[in-house]
């Protein structure tokens, strides 16, 4: 048993969070999210100069070939910095998946720009209802039909990893160039002051050379899901000790009756209770981690979602007590507080919401 | 023990459901019951229909131009009226000062001051919180000091409500500096348009601007906007914090959102079959609405008791905290039952006509905002915390 983390990934996250504490400021932040574009090139270039995007991209491509736990380290420091950028779509999702199915050329051709930060790629994997994306077999390819949504970022991206199911029922993973004739992006803002589009695709060619891994592939991408979802309970502890540290910092200097209203004891146990969620999400985050590539799948789905179920309770509960314990202040935008707040409610609904995966949890009761 | 209501009540349930199917504007309507961003028109628009009834002050003695409505009759026309989709009576003028200037006023205040607000045609704001005065409301500092026949006021009001809209202003402001904080206030109503009152919007975490600081400097309030007697105001202010208790659990309207989280969870589909069969997602909406029917009978017990004279006291703090904790339950699950449609984020989707390039309709757009919005329930009014205090004060006698 051993909790200690190395030196190297210490100083991982370390210089992830010197970083930000620099260059993501809560100034700064706000003029991202207010910007067209929703992101900062120059951001994305930092963590570039830094390897971060390269920490999950194999040696031979010129990564660090790390993993999960240095991911959960790197993103938490990113959920304290409430971080907009696609990190986790491009530089954990996509950069997993072409890393497990992609072909010796497709991981030269994809993965060393995207570590380098000269590329970015999401897996648009997500429907909305009666989105069914079909992959009809033409030939030398594919052509696509269907419907994503919530694709982070796609309005942004060089490639989109495309999730579409075949005649025969299996499913596929391909790669498409947003530029590409048939496809069309409705883009929006999304709650949590990132980016996002639904991603409409009318008879998309895709070539064979184009296609990720061959047969049904849907196994590797829940495994490749999985960790996006373990590095995503690495970001809420982020969002989530932030929220605490902003109402502890409140509560001391906030005077109501004369006193600090953090030395009312119905306050002290409230901030008592959010500390208790947020050591329960940091043990479980950790699971995640040393779970998310176990290769056994029902280990590894019992524990992501255990996982998910405690982290996603702490960020209702540690979201909504933050916002209440700060009062009036706590439903401006003014405040970080409520940008916790949002960004807890969107991962609490990303990679299935706490109601899915205790249905997943349960039905795997009596299995 | 009977549960029901009289052959009278529901015969005026009936009469009010008739109403609202003729004069609710539909526009309205709609809006309401898609959860959308209601206008100042709307609200005057519903003001009007009722005034031009007569069911303008729906909470006042008909002395007043009021319909002398009992509380159970009054509980009956605002939940029916929520149910039904109609707009909230805005309540700073209806609810909130005019029982004050009715209980308090002079003459010449009660002719000039009540008429437009039974007609709609004077739209009144709350300005008792400041940045340094939220729950210790008594340590407010905005101060009037007499010039004459005027009072000066300087100071800061926060957290005003659809203050941008507002002709007038009731404030509480210090007037003896030196007396107990309860002692030196009084009560003051305020022409917005008088100069030196500015507002500054506040702009909240669903993007909406709902709230307003109001910024008083040198603000020349002639002396017949005194209410009562100087120093007297915090007597006034409790009364009317005391006041508008019918319709504090929200009943009607947790019951038209329950209606409309049901609707969503039906035409939401989750692998093949609507989420509103899986087990999972029914036992929440179930434990809803059963704390939603206790919390009704809670609230009929409330208006027994009122209808009987015995003065409704603390319990209206039990009324404000479940039903303040079951309205915004109730939009989390609807934000859960749209799935990832809770993350998009389409101001547009609020107004009216919206018709945006994105297929989603709008209303798997709005829950997310109104749950953003409603976490305000739980802090206004008295928080819930302060609420806890004052039952275990006054009614554990701790
Ligand atoms: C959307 C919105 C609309 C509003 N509209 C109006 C309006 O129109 N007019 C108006 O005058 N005001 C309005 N208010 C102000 C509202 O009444 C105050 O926000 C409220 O009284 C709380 O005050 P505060 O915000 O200063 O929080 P604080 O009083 O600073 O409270 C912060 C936290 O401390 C807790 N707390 C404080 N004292 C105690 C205690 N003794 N024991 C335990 N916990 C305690 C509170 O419950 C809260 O959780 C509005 C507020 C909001 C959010």
């Amino acid at each position: 048993m051993d909790f200690t983390f190395t030196d190297e990934q210490t100083m991982l996250f370390d210089m992830t969070t010197r970083y930000l504490g620099n260059e993501y400021g809560f100034e700064k932040r706000a003029s991202i999210i207010a910007s067209d574009a929703g992101m900062s090139e120059a951001v994305w270039r930092g963590i570039a100069d830094l390897g971060l995007l390269a920490l999950l991209v194999p040696e031979e491509n010129g990564g660090a070939a790390a993993g999960p736990v240095e991911t959960m380290l790197v993103m938490s420091a990113f959920g304290k910095a409430l971080l907009v950028e696609p990190y986790l779509a491009s530089a954990v999702v996509a950069t997993s998946a072409i890393a497990r199915l992609g072909d010796a050329r497709q991981r030269e051709t994809w993965l060393e720009p995207m570590g380098a930060g000269d590329l970015i790629a999401i897996v648009a994997h997500d429907e909305p209802h009666g989105g069914a994306t079909r992959a009809t077999a033409v030939g030398g390819g594919f052509l696509l039909d269907g419907r994503k949504t919530m694709v982070a970022h796609a309005g942004r991206a060089g490639l989109l990893l495309v999730s579409a199911r075949s005649d025969d029922g299996a499913v596929g993973l391909f790669a498409v160039d947003p530029a590409q004739p048939g496809v069309k992006l409705v883009t929006y803002p999304t709650v949590d002051g990132g980016r996002a589009a639904d991603v409409v695709l009318s008879q998309v060619h895709v070539a064979d050379a184009n296609r990720l891994g061959a047969g049904d592939v849907s196994e590797d991408l829940a495994a490749i899901l999985d960790i996006g979802l373990a590095a995503l309970c690495g970001e809420a502890l982020g969002v989530l000790q932030r929220s605490l540290d902003a109402t502890i910092e409140y509560t001391r200097t906030r005077k109501q009756f004369g006193q600090p209203i953090g030395k009312f004891q119905a306050l002290r146990h409230r901030m008592a209770d959010m500390l208790i969620h947020v050591e329960q999400s940091r043990s479980m985050a950790y699971l995640a981690a040393v779970r998310a590539d176990e290769a056994d799948v029902a280990v590894r789905e019992r524990a992501l979602s255990a996982a998910k179920v405690v982290v996603g309770e702490a960020c209702r509960f540690v979201g909504q007590q933050a916002v209440q314990l700060h009062g009036g202040m706590g439903v401006t935008d003014e405040l970080d507080v409520s940008h916790c707040f949002k960004r807890l409610f969107a991962i609490e609904k990303t990679f299935g919401s706490t109601r899915e995966h205790l249905s997943r949890f349960s039905r795997a009761l009596v299995a | 023990m009977d549960l029901s209501f009289t052959a009278e009540d529901q015969a005026f349930r009936e009469e009010v459901q008739a109403f609202l199917r003729d004069h609710l504007p539909a526009g309205v309507r709609h809006k309401v019951l898609n959860g959308m961003h209601l206008e100042r028109d709307d609200y005057l628009a519903w003001q009007h229909a009722l005034h031009a009834r007569g069911w303008g002050g729906p909470s006042w003695p008909e002395k007043f131009g009021g319909t002398g409505w009992s509380p159970v009759q009054q509980y009956i026309f605002d939940s029916t009226c929520s149910e039904a989709g109609a707009p909230r009576l805005v309540p700073f003028g209806l609810k909130m000062v005019a029982p004050v200037i009715m209980a308090y006023g002079n003459e010449a205040q009660h002719k000039r001051f009540l008429p437009p607000i039974l007609a709609g045609e004077e739209w009144w704001c709350q300005g008792y919180s400041e940045p340094g005065a939220g729950s210790d409301l008594a340590s407010l500092k905005a101060r009037a000091v007499r010039d004459g026949d005027h009072y000066v006021v300087n100071g800061q009001k926060t957290w005003t409500t659809l203050g941008q809209y507002a002709d007038w202003i009731f404030c509480l402001v210090r007037t003896d500096p030196e007396a107990k904080p309860q002692r030196g206030i009084s009560f003051l109503l305020i022409d917005m348009k008088t100069p030196g009152v500015t507002v500054r919007p506040i702009i909240t975490m669903d993007g909406a601007h709902e709230v307003n600081e109001v910024w008083l400097e040198d603000v020349r309030v002639p002396v017949e906007n005194l209410i009562g007697e100087e120093n007297k105001g915090w007597t006034y202010a409790k009364f009317l914090l005391g006041h508008e208790r019918t319709n504090i659990a929200g009943i009607g309207i947790a019951k038209r959102e329950l209606a409309r989280l049901k609707r969503l969870a039906l035409t939401e589909v989750r692998e093949g079959r609507p989420l509103l069969e899986d087990p999972l997602f029914a036992v929440q909406v179930a434990r809803l609405e059963i704390e939603l029917t206790a919390l009704e009978i809670t609230n009929l017990r409330v208006l027994s008791a009122e209808a009987e004279n015995r003065a409704p006291g603390p319990e209206a703090s039990i009324l404000k905290i479940k039903g303040s904790e079951i309205q915004q339950g109730i939009l989390e699950l609807m934000t859960e039952a749209v799935g990832l449609q809770a993350l998009p984020y389409r101001r547009e989707a609020m107004g009216a006509g919206y018709q945006g390039d994105y297929p989603v309709e709008g209303h798997a757009l709005t829950p997310t905002m109104q749950y953003l919005n409603l976490r305000k329930l739980s802090i206004y009014g008295g928080s819930n915390e302060i609420q806890r205090d004052i039952i275990s004060q006054m009614i554990l006698g701790l």
